[in-house]
This record gives C-alpha cells, sequence and structure tokens, in this order.
C-alpha cells in the first residue's frame, strides 16, 4: 500500500505497562496462566481462567496465519483488519501489513513486526511472508 | 420456576420518525412510551416497572423516570448488551411480574444518530478508554461493519457460503419493506443489486448493511391479570434466553453466535421447537447476522444458513421462514443502531394479525424475536423470546 493508516496509540493502562514496553523492544508477550499452563489473549494480570494473578509471560515466535480478515474499503487509506493465530494456539486482532490487500487469502502464513503509534509506543502488526 | 406465560406484552409502539432533527433522545423515548401506553389502554401512573438501555441519556432509569413522571416505579433495570438489550429486557420484565415484583413494565429505546451525523459503521470508535479491550483492539481501526465483515469471511472461508446467498437475506427484506409507509428503503433489490452495491468491508457490500436510522420504540408487559382487563389482543411471553459471548481467551471462533445458547434455552422454557414457529423476527444489523443466527437458533444445521436463505425462503408467503416483514433493521429503521426493540414489535404485530397484509403469515400461532447485541466479531450478547397468541 502507498500510504498507510496512523495507528492511534493504545491508551495508558497501568495493568499493561510491561506489555508495551516489550513491544517497544520487539518483543511481543502473551500471557500464561501458570495454574492451568494455558495461554491467553488479550493481556491482563488476572487468569481468565482461575481469577489468579498467577500469570507468567511467553514470548510469541512471532509466526502465524490469518484466521480471517477484511479490507475496510471506506476508510482512506484503506487498511486491512484481521485476526491472525499464532504458531502458539491463541488468535489475536491485528492489521495485515505491506502487502497487497487483494491477493490475501485465509490460512495465509504472516510474521509479526512492530510498526509506531502516533505517538511513538510501537504496535504489533503482520505482514505476509 | 418459569416465566411461561406468566406475563404478556399489552401495547407496543414505533416512533415513525426516521430522522429526527428537531426532537430530542428524552423526547423521543417519551413519545415512544405514550404510544405503547396509549395502545394498551394505560396510563404513565400505571407503570410500576421501567426499563432501558444504553441509549437512555444520563443515569438511564433515574433520568428518564423523572424526566417521564413515572411516580410508581418499583423495579427498575439497565442491562446494558447493546442492541439485544430490549429482548433481555422483555425476560428480565417478564421475571420481576412472575416474581410479584411488578404489574406494569414499561421497556423504551431512542436516539437519533442520522440527526447526529454518526458514522455508525465505518468510523473506529473508541468507546471508553479504561475498557481492558481497548488498548488491544482499538488501535488496529475496527468498527462496526469490519468486525461483522470478518465474521462472514470466516463463515464463507468454512462453510462455502456466497455473497450472493447473503444478498437473498436483503432481497427477502426489501420484498417486505415495499410495504412498509415508514421504511427508509422501499425500492425491491436483486441479488444482483446487491452483489454489485459499493463494496464497504470485504465482503461486505453497503446493502449487507443495516440503515442508520433515528427514532425509537417501546413495549408494555404486564401481568395475566392486566391483561385480561385490557381492551387489546395480548400476546404470551412463552420462553426467554440470554447468552453472552466473548473472544474466548484467545480461542474466539466467528462462525457463530450466543443465539447458540440462548435459542435453546428460549425454546425450551416455551416448550417448542424451531420447527414450530410461524414467524421469526431476526436481528439484522447486517446479513451475515441474519445467516448465523438462523444456524445458532437451530433452523437449520450450522454452515447451511447459505442455502436456507437462498430463493426467497425468508420472503413471507412464499418461504419456509418468514422473517422481520416491517423489512428490518436492513430496510426500515434501526433506531440508535440497535435493533432488537423493533424485532419485538413486529413479531407482536404478526401474532396480533396487525402486519401490513401483504407480509401477515397465515394464522400466526408462535413467533420468535431474536436480539443481537455488541459485536459479532468480538464481545456479544444475543437474547431469544417465544411469543404466542393467547389462544396458542
Amino acid at each position: 500500500m502507498s500510504t498507510q493508516r496512523v495507528f492511534p496509540a493504545p491508551p495508558e493502562n497501568v495493568e499493561y505497562e510491561e506489555f508495551w514496553t516489550n513491544v517497544n523492544e520487539g518483543k511481543l508477550l502473551l500471557p500464561r496462566c501458570k495454574d492451568t499452563d494455558q495461554l491467553f489473549w488479550y493481556p491482563r494480570k488476572i487468569s481468565p481462567f482461575t481469577l489468579s494473578g498467577n500469570i507468567e509471560w511467553v514470548q510469541a515466535s512471532g509466526k502465524g496465519v490469518i484466521y480471517t480478515f477484511s479490507v475496510m474499503r471506506r476508510a482512506e487509506p484503506e487498511y486491512v483488519i484481521a485476526y491472525v493465530r499464532l504458531d502458539e494456539g491463541i488468535t489475536m486482532m491485528t492489521n495485515i501489513v505491506e502487502c497487497d490487500p487483494d491477493s490475501l487469502e485465509v490460512g495465509q502464513p504472516v510474521e509479526l513486526l512492530m510498526q509506531e503509534s502516533e505517538n511513538g509506543q510501537k504496535i504489533p502488526v503482520f505482514k505476509p511472508v | 420456576m418459569s416465566i411461561k406465560n406468566k406475563a404478556l406484552i399489552g401495547g407496543i409502539y414505533e416512533h415513525p420518525t426516521r430522522k429526527a432533527i428537531d426532537k430530542s433522545v428524552a423526547q423521543l423515548h417519551a413519545e415512544s412510551a405514550a404510544g405503547a401506553l396509549a395502545d394498551a389502554g394505560l396510563g404513565p401512573d400505571d407503570v410500576d416497572a421501567y426499563y432501558c438501555a444504553g441509549d437512555a441519556p444520563g443515569l438511564g432509569p433515574l433520568s428518564m423516570i423523572d424526566y417521564m413522571g413515572l411516580k410508581n416505579v418499583r423495579h427498575m433495570d439497565a442491562t446494558e448488551t447493546g442492541g439485544s438489550s430490549y429482548v433481555v429486557h422483555v425476560g428480565h420484565a417478564a421475571q420481576a411480574i412472575a416474581m410479584g415484583k411488578a404489574n406494569i413494565a414499561l421497556i423504551t429505546l431512542a436516539g437519533r444518530p442520522r440527526a447526529d451525523g454518526m458514522a455508525t459503521g465505518t468510523a473506529p470508535r473508541n468507546y471508553d478508554s479504561a475498557a481492558p479491550d481497548v488498548p488491544f483492539e482499538f488501535i488496529y481501526g475496527p468498527t462496526v461493519v469490519n468486525m461483522y465483515a470478518m465474521a462472514a469471511r470466516r463463515h464463507m472461508y468454512e462453510f462455502g457460503t456466497t455473497s450472493e446467498q447473503l444478498a437473498w437475506i436483503k432481497v427477502a427484506a426489501s420484498h417486505h419493506a415495499q410495504h412498509n409507509e415508514h421504511a427508509m428503503l422501499r425500492n425491491v433489490v436483486t441479488v444482483e443489486d446487491v452483489v454489485t452495491s459499493p463494496m464497504i468491508s470485504d465482503p461486505l457490500h453497503r446493502l449487507d448493511c443495516c440503515v442508520i436510522s433515528d427514532g425509537g420504540g417501546a413495549i408494555v408487559v404486564t401481568s395475566p391479570e392486566v391483561a385480561k382487563s385490557l381492551q387489546r389482543d395480548c400476546v404470551k411471553i412463552m420462553g426467554h434466553g440470554e447468552a453472552p459471548k466473548s473472544i474466548d481467551n484467545g480461542q474466539i471462533d466467528l462462525t457463530y453466535t450466543g443465539a447458540r445458547w440462548s435459542g435453546p434455552i428460549a425454546f425450551e422454557e416455551a416448550g417448542v421447537t424451531p420447527s414450530d414457529i410461524d414467524y421469526v423476527s431476526i436481528y439484522d444489523s447486517f446479513t451475515i447476522t441474519v445467516l448465523e443466527t438462523i444456524e445458532d437458533l437451530g433452523f437449520c444445521e450450522k454452515g447451511k444458513g447459505g442455502s436456507f436463505v437462498s430463493d426467497g425462503n425468508l420472503i413471507s408467503g412464499q418461504g419456509r421462514l418468514p422473517f422481520n416483514t416491517d423489512g428490518g433493521g436492513l430496510c426500515n429503521n434501526h433506531p440508535m443502531n440497535r435493533g432488537g426493540l423493533t424485532k419485538v414489535l413486529e413479531a407482536v404485530r404478526q401474532l396480533r394479525g396487525e402486519a401490513h397484509p401483504a407480509v401477515q403469515v397465515k394464522n400466526c400461532q408462535l413467533a420468535l424475536a431474536h436480539g443481537t447485541g455488541g459485536s459479532i466479531g468480538t464481545r456479544m450478547a444475543s437474547s431469544t423470546v417465544v411469543l404466542g397468541r393467547v389462544d396458542s
């Protein structure tokens, strides 16, 4: 895409500071409930499986496939919103960037990259492999 | 304990406005309330329970009870599940009445997104920076339409559903809307018209989307004792279900909705099955909303919705499952971007035999109204109510 949408910055929230600091360092951290050994999404400091605070971070490999997507044709510039199924087995909302929107397919392999939002905070997005 | 047949709908009203430049939101609520109470033959002093959702200004029930001068309210509910709220309220009102906490419950909805120039479906909205999901979603530009579009894409991928099949849902709605003098879109459209209309967010075209309208509506739910005293044909509330659906901690599945749970609960309480239903009002924010809901409610097998809705099968007098005979959200109206209440209204009209003669289902004994709230692309709530004629 010739022009790319300006990403809004994620609203500040004390619960998520560590997550976003790591994104700025190029790392996508996935939260894991230590009580049940299950990953979950989106990040939080309370396990949605047990409501305990017994959480640890696992760094994502950054590999995944497109679960579904849509090209927002009514936006200027157009952008691709998607859910990506990570190799670790969780599905997250994201954007697909650096792509030809008309060539994307469900099931297509994608990889992680970090791009800057409007205030400089990086955010995790994906591009075709 | 069940609500079955312990409460009835005694009055309804649909505000005729579709663009309310000269009216406030509170005024639209109150005009809708007055209309439904007049339809029931009751007045504001008779109301002892009041229900509204997030479209009500200020502090919801407190602001609206104050504005409307309701003096005798002893039961309130402001459950907010987006567009499905009012179907939830019908169930909660029936529960309150069955428990003896109330006798005459009033439910209102109103809003004016059109007069306010709101880009309802296409603009990303940060609805609350403190919402825990917002930092991980809003940055990517989620809009109402692209969330439903992602569900449609996944449904197509898994089940081979086509844009032409989705288009049949709009075609059926337009066949009904031509008879509704208040409907925003009264032209009958074809499958070709739908799939060649501008793409909004792939794979949803403009005509896969509902209208944006101002307006409102209201429902009066009463006890059986009150219902007997009314001049109006009342409609029995036979069963009700409600269920949220989440992103499932990162295991989201976009091919189904909460109707998978709310439907069976409502059918079981009513003691009926999908094949017993004569008419359905299905929330139709988008064509895909209807398709997934019809499958989830059990009118056809999961994944077979595309063929089920095709070839006019949802058109009254022609198909197996007449739906949204007022034109629904796709053609008639979608007050404040919330279509649950108007779904109940047309189901009541069908059971009273007061739908437009061209779309009235013959001998309509049992009807279902279903609401979808939030987003089927993320977190949502479904609510289903089964209604019947008093003599059914």
